[in-house]
C-alpha cells in the first residue's frame, strides 16, 4: 500500500474514532488480551467527556497498573501495596472539590488492602473505586489472590486452589455493597463492545456520584482476564471467564443510590465450583 | 506575640499545627501520644483554620493518607508511638523515595514488642538510620521540653519543605506528657490554594492542560535510573548535614568530661551537672537537637579537649554508636541509661559518671 494512498485516507472528515488525549503515547506494558488497556481507555474517556481532566488525581497502587501513570495523562500518585483507598483520602480530605479515583487490583484490594478498603468504604469518602478482579496476582507471576477460584491452579496453588485449607474466593464487592457508606456498587467487564459499552456507562455513573457529592463512595468492580497468568490465548482466557469467574462473579449492579437492588448475590454458593 | 499555656507536650504540639497553619493531620490512637488526636478532636480546627483532622483505622493508613495529601502539596501531619511508627515506617519509605514533606511525631515507649508505655529512647536506630526499607534518612528533632515540642513543628515544616522529606520529631513519654510553661505562637493562615501550587509545582492537584502530568512515585524499574535517584538522595542528605546541625552545649568550656544527651536525658542530665559540680567533677553536656544530622563535627572538636564522654540515653546503648563514630577514638565513650520504661534519675546519672572515673573512665 503507499503512503499516499494512505495520506489520502488519513483525512479530518474521516474520522470515526480516535485515541482520548488522556492517554498518553506510551506503549502499554500489559500483556496482549488483557483487560486493563480497555479499562484504564474507557476511564480516562469518561473523565474526557466530563470535563474533569484538570480536576482528577488517580491513585494507582502495586501490581500490573503500578504504571498507570505512564499511560493515563493527568495527575497521578503511585501507592503503596492496598494503601490506595488511604492515599485517596489525603488527597480527598483536603481537596473536596477534586475528584479522585483509585485502580486497584484484586490482590491489592481485596488482600493486603482489606482495612483499608474496608474503611474507606464504611467512612463513605466520596471518591471512586475502580476494582480490576483477573482472579490472579498478575505481575509477581501469577500466584493465588483472594479471588482465586476454588480448584483454579496459580503458582502458589499448584494443585488447584484447596478452600479447606485457603477458605473460598473472597467476594469483597459484595461485602462493600452492605457497608452504609457504599453509595453505588456494580460488576462489569471488558471483554466485548457490548460490555466496554456498559462499564463505561457504569464509570460514568460513579464519576457523576462524586461530582455531585452523593455522599459515599462509588466502586466498580471490572472482572478481568490475566491470559498469562492463567496459560492460556487472549481468547481463550476470554471464555474461561465466561464460563467459570462470571458465575462466582455474576455482572450487574449491585447497590444503585445506596439502595441494594440485588440481595441474591450476597450468598456465596460453591457448588458446581 | 504569642500566648503562654500550661500544657503537655503532647498539647503543645496540637496547638502548634494549629497555629502553624498546618493542612490536616491524620493519626492513630496509641499511648503515650494518644493525647494529640484527642487535643485536636476537641479544639475542632476545622473551625478555627480550616484544617482537617480524621482518626485513620490503622497507622498503616494514617501514614498513606499522609503520604496522599503531602503529594497533593498539603502540609501535613501524623503522630504515634513506638510500636505504631514502626508500621508508619512503610509510608515513610514510601515519602523518602517519592520525596514529600510531612512531619511525623514518635512519643518513644520502652520496647521491643508491645513493650511497656512508659518513657524510652529504645527507637534512636529506627529513627536516625532511616527506619523503613531502602537507602535513606529523615532529618530527627529532639525536643527537650514542652516549649521545644511546640516550636519543633514550625522548624519541622520548613525544613520539610526546604529538603522534600519526612521530618520527625522524635519525643518521648516524658516530655509528651509532662506539663510546662509554653508560649505558642500567633495563628499563621493556611495557605491558599495558588500559594500551595507556587511553593510546591510538583503536587497532584489536578493537571491544567499547559503543563506536563505530576506523578507522585517512589518506583524506578530501571535499575540505573534508581541509581541516580539514590545518589540525588545522598546528595541531600550531605546538604542536611552540611547544613542543619543543631545542638546546645551547657557548661562545655572548662569540663573535663562530657556527657552527651538528648530530649529528657539531656533534661536529666543538666540537673547531674551541678551534682557532679558537688563532687568536684567538671562535667559538660551537649545536646544534640538535630539528631540526623547529627552533630559529628561539634562532638568531634570537643572530644580533644576533655578525657572522656559519656552517652547517656534511656536505652541499652544506641547513639553511643554514632557518639563514638564522631570521637575517632581520641578519648574513651561510654555510656549509661535505665531502660525499658525506666528513667534514671539526675543523681544515678552522677553517681554513674562518678564511678566509671573512679574506675579509670574506659571505652565500652
Amino acid at each position: 500500500m503507499s503512503k499516499d494512498f494512505l495520506n489520502d485516507i488519513i483525512q479530518p472528515e474521516n474520522l470515526v474514532y480516535k485515541k482520548t488525549e488522556l492517554m498518553t503515547d506510551n506503549t502499554l506494558s500489559y500483556c496482549p488480551g488483557c483487560g486493563h488497556g480497555t479499562a484504564h481507555r474507557i476511564i480516562m474517556e469518561v473523565i474526557e467527556e466530563l470535563g474533569l481532566a484538570e480536576d482528577t488525581i488517580g491513585v494507582a497502587p502495586v501490581g500490573c497498573s503500578v504504571l498507570a501513570y505512564d499511560f493515563m495523562n493527568i495527575d497521578m500518585q503511585q501507592a503503596a501495596h492496598g494503601r490506595a483507598p488511604a492515599v485517596a483520602t489525603g488527597i480527598k480530605r483536603c481537596f473536596p472539590d477534586k475528584i479522585v479515583f483509585t485502580y486497584q487490583g484484586d490482590g491489592d484490594l481485596a488482600a493486603i488492602g482489606t482495612a483499608e478498603t474496608i474503611h474507606a468504604v464504611n467512612r463513605g469518602e466520596n471518591f471512586v473505586i475502580i476494582f480490576v478482579n483477573n482472579g490472579i496476582y498478575g505481575m509477581t507471576g501469577g500466584q493465588m489472590a483472594p479471588t482465586t477460584l476454588p480448584g483454579m491452579k496459580s503458582s502458589t496453588s499448584p494443585y488447584g486452589r484447596d478452600v479447606d485449607m485457603m477458605g473460598a474466593p473472597l467476594k469483597i464487592t459484595e461485602l462493600m455493597a452492605q457497608l452504609p457508606g457504599a453509595y453505588f456498587v456494580t460488576r462489569q467487564a471488558v471483554h466485548t463492545p457490548a460490555h466496554v459499552r456498559k462499564t463505561k456507562k457504569a464509570l460514568k455513573m460513579a464519576f457523576k456520584n462524586q461530582m455531585e457529592k452523593k455522599g459515599g463512595i462509588s466502586f466498580i468492580e471490572i472482572v478481568s482476564n490475566c491470559n498469562s497468568g492463567w496459560k492460556m490465548s487472549p481468547v481463550q482466557a476470554n471464555q474461561w471467564m465466561v464460563e467459570n469467574m462470571f458465575p462466582f462473579y455474576p455482572l450487574g449492579d449491585i447497590k444503585v443510590d445506596s439502595e441494594l437492588i440485588n440481595k441474591e448475590c450476597l450468598t456465596v454458593d460453591l457448588k458446581g465450583q | 506575640m504569642g500566648e503562654l499555656k500550661l500544657m503537655k507536650g503532647n498539647e503543645a504540639i496540637a496547638e502548634a499545627a494549629i497555629r502553624e497553619g498546618v493542612d490536616a493531620y491524620f493519626g492513630y490512637p496509641i499511648t503515650p501520644q494518644s493525647e494529640v488526636i484527642e487535643y485536636l478532636m476537641a479544639e475542632k480546627p476545622h473551625e478555627r483554620t480550616g484544617m482537617v483532622v480524621l482518626q485513620a483505622e490503622s497507622e498503616v493508613a494514617a501514614i498513606n493518607m499522609v503520604y496522599g495529601a503531602a503529594g497533593a502539596g498539603k502540609k501535613v501531619m501524623t503522630s504515634s508511638s513506638s510500636p505504631g511508627i514502626s508500621l508508619k515506617m512503610e509510608g515513610v519509605s514510601y515519602m523518602a523515595g517519592a520525596e514529600l514533606p510531612a512531619v511525623l511525631l514518635n512519643v518513644v515507649r520502652g520496647g521491643p514488642g508491645l513493650g511497656t508505655i512508659q518513657p524510652s529512647q529504645a527507637d534512636y536506630f529506627q529513627a536516625v538510620k532511616g527506619g523503613g526499607h531502602g537507602d535513606y534518612k529523615m532529618i530527627v528533632l529532639a525536643p527537650a521540653s514542652v516549649q521545644e515540642m511546640a516550636d519543633f513543628v514550625e522548624l519541622s515544616f520548613d525544613l520539610a519543605f526546604k529538603y522534600l522529606t519526612p521530618v520527625m520529631i522524635l519525643s518521648d513519654g516524658v516530655i509528651g506528657q509532662m506539663m510546662e510553661k509554653v508560649e505558642v505562637k500567633e495563628h499563621k493562615p493556611r495557605m491558599t490554594d495558588e500559594e500551595l501550587i507556587k511553593r510546591s509545582p510538583w503536587a497532584t492537584v489536578g493537571k491544567p492542560k499547559e503543563r506536563e502530568r505530576n506523578v507522585i512515585s517512589s518506583l524506578n524499574l530501571d535499575s540505573h535510573i534508581q541509581e541516580e535517584h539514590n545518589h540525588k538522595l545522598i546528595a541531600k542528605y550531605k546538604e542536611i548535614q552540611e547544613k542543619e546541625v543543631r545542638c546546645e552545649f551547657i557548661d562545655c568550656e572548662d569540663a573535663e568530661y562530657v556527657i552527651v544527651a538528648y530530649g529528657s536525658s539531656a533534661r536529666i542530665a543538666q540537673k547531674s551537672l551541678q551534682l557532679l559540680k558537688e563532687k568536684g567533677i567538671k562535667a559538660g553536656l551537649i545536646r544534640p537537637i538535630t539528631l540526623f544530622p547529627f552533630p559529628k563535627k561539634e562532638i568531634n572538636e570537643i572530644a580533644a579537649k576533655v578525657k572522656g564522654i559519656l552517652s547517656v540515653e534511656m536505652n541499652t546503648g544506641q547513639m553511643i554508636e554514632d557518639v563514638k563514630l564522631a570521637v575517632e577514638g581520641k578519648v574513651p565513650v561510654s555510656h549509661y541509661g535505665r531502660f525499658g520504661g525506666v528513667i534514671h534519675s539526675p543523681q544515678e546519672v552522677a553517681d554513674a559518671l562518678d564511678q566509671k572515673i573512679k574506675g579509670g573512665f574506659k571505652d565500652e
